[in-house]
């Protein structure tokens, strides 16, 4: 009987043998006849459509099939993209722009003056800085097949800047027929013009999306840079493998099966570093802004004194160190716009710059009538970022004697809840604690956290109508310094008022074969420009 | 026969009706929202109310129930209100990752460890019968992910034998499929293996204490045949318990083995259903769970009366 057992246990060693001996010969290294790069995302694709959702993995795959009209380039100046000239009236109330020759949609079809339209109108329903050019639009005109204008009822500062804005809703141009679909209805279909096609027949949603080269799209001469310039596409294919395990994610980036990890959590990156044929680097020149928002409409932080007081202890070190860990990553900005961009100031933000004094913000907050209520934090907990800074946040108003609980939920129910007016115990908050991509904060525009109109406004609810007319005025301003004029006073009432309370500037960096070169410095991964050696 | 299958499948539709109740409103009435996460994090409340009203989530409970359950009578399973791709299709692609890597782990767990608990069941109290319940405990203690990491590390990192992660159709490449099968399999062996043998061991214990063993033995028959054809045939019921529900529970998804080695297969899909709030998929695949333990626990209930004519004739 042993003996029997022995043979069937070589039998099994065999066997295993003879199946990883087949793995030698279709693992790491398997010839393929197409240039493929591939590359691990952040997380799944929800939708193909661009406007449908709010969401960075959604923008990041629109990059790569849409084109925007005009694109931010590394000094986050304005380029033209699929714009080749543009005109403004003297009275700055017509602006009319002439698209370059050439360009084509993915199925064949050339792209009009009249898809543009289309496209900006669906745009517009779904971006905060096109919403508020909306509002001032008369009409779009379509001049001639390949140029249309738009004529204003007022003058608008930023046309430009909205048009060429890198999110978090580029304003991805579509055919007509796509962009005539309800804004807040899914396009199951992906047809731009950007430099790769959407395979959708191969799209397989949880697990893979493959892009193909467009051999039809003509880069602009001007060489990349940040999601400007030329377009160059190096790949005849990209694909996108969703790996949910970062630890095997770095093993097959380690072992040559994917090119790309785009973001690998801080603790695996040392080891990651220490690889061979593995880059680690920082890519987003601006990085992400921590925030900490609390709820206007709920005691006790319907009291502004003692927001202020939470505000007077706030440390970014603290949850910086919490989330980035390696002070390369990170720095402390006391700018509600990012620090290193166009606006970013320290107007108004002594509070936040002075040293924390726990002794006298409890105080304070005794003193502004605190009668010990219940402060909910509000925290996701299969986000380790955001459960970071939760923690430290717990932390604070724990020191500061605040009643405090922190529930944490799934992603799901947070951001449910995050929507939810009430009180805690009807399923409200008192704070929460998140990050936004620092392309979205550099102006207060696009911010949507500045948006103070209460009830209908974003969650927090702040009603401020002061805020709302200086974010009115910037609109407005007529030079460069009139903008910055304008952005340092908004700061100034942010801070006073304790809007939100921005908790540090952050990079997470990415990981790819050492092989990669070309790789774009931008707030989202693209994949134009790059090639393998 | 015929009229105790048939009864027993007609039997399954109340099992069915009442999963679908619960499962309908368990996901309805838990936190959760799936317009706001289909509306993005940036979204406005009058964005979100929109797309609210368009998926129809401001209908009264009932009418959504009646709505869905009318669509699932005619084989209609819906969309994802994600990708607005058919339930049905994403169920498809799935279910053969699932299917291919319940069925191998089965076949190397039971070739493993039912020969493993008879060996240990005749030789009780010695070193082998310790080494195997050593190695069950130690089956059952280690995590999943732990075990699949150190396959990770030893056979795709360190050997370079085999790829790290990844699945790829049986029909597509049979040798791209078996390469990405193995480690994955071996994973979840481990814990089915000590499950399995123990049981095995167990069971065998009980018979070969009895009286026809001994007078098996006195007649002289040889002990592969005494184990084999007397022994293990009288403890196999609840053995085959045992596989059956644990290939139900494979089928089932086994999401930490399929999330560690990037399987696309039933376990992912509906863990991220659930954390998007995908009511439709959540609830398609959740009946579907409940329809595969269903005719497994019948297929169980089957083999007993091939296995034990006692049963049969009963």
């Amino acid at each position: 009987m042993t003996r029997m057992f022995q043979i069937k246990q070589l039998r099994g060693a065999a066997l295993c043998s003879a199946l990883a001996l087949a793995g030698i010969s279709i693992a790491p290294g398997q010839a393929m006849a197409e240039k493929v790069l591939k590359f691990v995302p952040q997380t799944d694709l929800k939708t193909v459509d661009p406007f449908a959702t709010l969401s960075y993995p959604v923008r990041n795959f629109a990059y790569l099939v849409y084109d925007t009209l005009f694109a931010m380039d590394a000094n986050l100046e304005p380029q033209p993209q699929m714009v080749d000239s543009w005109t403004v009236s003297d009275d700055r109330l017509v602006w009319t722009f002439k698209l370059r020759d050439g360009l084509k949609w993915h199925d064949g079809a050339p792209v009009t003056a009249a898809d543009c339209i289309a496209s900006l109108k669906r745009w517009s329903a779904r971006d905060g800085l096109a919403q508020m050019m909306a509002k001032v639009i008369d009409k779009y005109e379509a001049v001639d097949d390949g140029t249309f204008a738009i004529h204003f009822s007022e003058p608008f500062g930023p046309v430009i800047e909205a048009l060429a804005r890198p999110s978090t809703v580029p304003s991805f141009m579509m055919p007509e027929r796509l962009a005539m679909t309800d804004p807040f209805e899914n396009n199951a279909e992906a047809i731009g013009s950007g430099p790769f096609k959407f395979l959708a027949d191969e799209w397989n949603p949880g697990s893979k999306l493959v892009f193909v080269k467009n051999e039809d799209y003509i880069p602009r001469d001007e060489p990349a840079s940040f999601l400007s310039g030329g377009k160059v596409v190096n790949f005849d294919r990209v694909e996108w493998v969703s790996i949910p395990d970062a630890t095997t994610a770095s093993s097959a980036l380690a072992a040559g099966e994917v090119d790309w990890f785009e973001l690998p959590p801080s603790d695996l990156l040392p080891m990651m570093a220490a690889q061979d044929g593995v880059e680690v680097k920082n890519v987003d020149p601006m990085g992400s802004q921590a925030v900490l928002r609390m709820n206007f409409t709920q005691p006790p932080f319907d009291n502004k004194a003692i927001r202020q007081a939470v505000l007077s202890v706030i440390n970014q070190a603290d949850y910086m160190t919490a989330v980035a860990g390696d002070p390369d990553n990170w720095l402390e900005c006391p700018s509600i716009y990012p620090c290193g961009t166009p606006l970013s100031t320290e107007t108004g933000a002594e509070a936040l710059m002075t040293a924390p004094d726990i002794e006298a913000a409890k105080q304070k907050i005794i003193d502004a009538g605190y009668a010990g209520e219940k402060v909910v934090i509000i925290s996701a907990s299969d986000v380790p970022i955001m459960q970071y800074m939760a923690y430290v946040t717990l932390d604070l108003y724990q020191k500061l004697g605040l009643n405090v609980e922190l529930q944490a939920t799934d992603q799901g129910a947070y951001f449910a809840r995050r929507n939810n007016r009430g009180t805690p115990e009807e399923g409200g908050w008192n704070t929460y604690v998140s990050w936004v991509n620092s392309a979205d904060f550099v102006n207060p525009i696009g911010n949507v956290m500045l948006k103070a109109t209460g009830a209908d406004g974003y969650t927090g609810w702040p009603d401020l109508p002061n805020l709302e007319a200086l974010r009115s005025d910037w609109l407005k301003a007529a030079t460069p310094e009139d903008s910055k004029a304008i952005a340092a006073d908004i700061q100034t009432v942010v801070y006073d008022e304790v809007v939100y309370i921005p908790l540090g500037q952050f990079k997470l960096p990415t990981a790819y074969r050492s092989e990669l070169t070309g790789v774009i410095e931008a707030p989202m991964m693209v994949f134009w420009n790059v090639d393998r050696q | 026969m015929a009229r105790y299958i048939l009864g027993r499948l007609v039997a399954t539709i109340p099992v069915l009706i009442t999963v679908a109740v619960a499962v309908f409103l368990l996901i309805h009435l838990s936190p959760g929202d799936p317009a706001v996460v289909i509306a993005g994090e940036q979204a406005s409340p009058a964005d979100i109310e929109k797309i609210r009203e368009k998926l129809g989530f401001n209908d009264p409970l009932l009418v959504q129930f009646m709505t869905w359950a009318g669509q699932m009578l005619t084989g209609d399973f819906g969309r994802s209100i994600f990708n607005d791709y058919p339930v049905s299709g994403l169920i498809g692609e799935r279910i053969g990752a699932t299917l291919s890597l319940a069925l191998i782990t089965m076949v190397i767990s039971i070739s493993v460890a039912v020969p493993l608990g008879i060996l240990a069941a005749q030789r009780a109290g010695g070193w082998l019968d310790r080494a195997v319940m050593g190695l069950s405990v130690l089956g059952f203690s280690v995590p999943v992910f732990c075990v699949g990491y150190a396959f990770i590390f030893l056979l795709a990192v360190w050997g370079k034998l085999l790829p790290v992660q990844g699945y790829v159709p049986l029909a597509e490449d049979p040798a791209g499929f078996l390469a990405r099968m193995v480690m994955p399999a071996l994973t979840l062996s481990f814990a089915y293996v000590a499950l399995l043998a123990r049981m095995t061991r167990a069971s065998m214990i009980e018979v070969i204490g009895q009286d026809y063993i001994r007078t098996a033995r006195a007649k002289g028959l040889g002990v592969p045949t005494i184990l084999v054809r007397h022994a293990l045939r009288n403890a196999s019921v609840p053995i085959v318990t045992t596989i059956g529900l644990g290939l139900a529970s494979l089928l089932g998804g086994v999401v930490v083995t399929e999330s560690v080695f990037a399987i696309p297969g039933l376990g992912r899909l509906i863990v991220d259903a659930i954390l998007r709030r995908d009511y439709p998929v959540i609830q398609a695949v959740i009946l579907l769970f409940a329809l595969i333990y269903v005719i497994i626990n019948l297929l169980i209930d089957l083999s007993y009366s091939l296995i034990d004519p006692r049963i049969r004739d009963r």
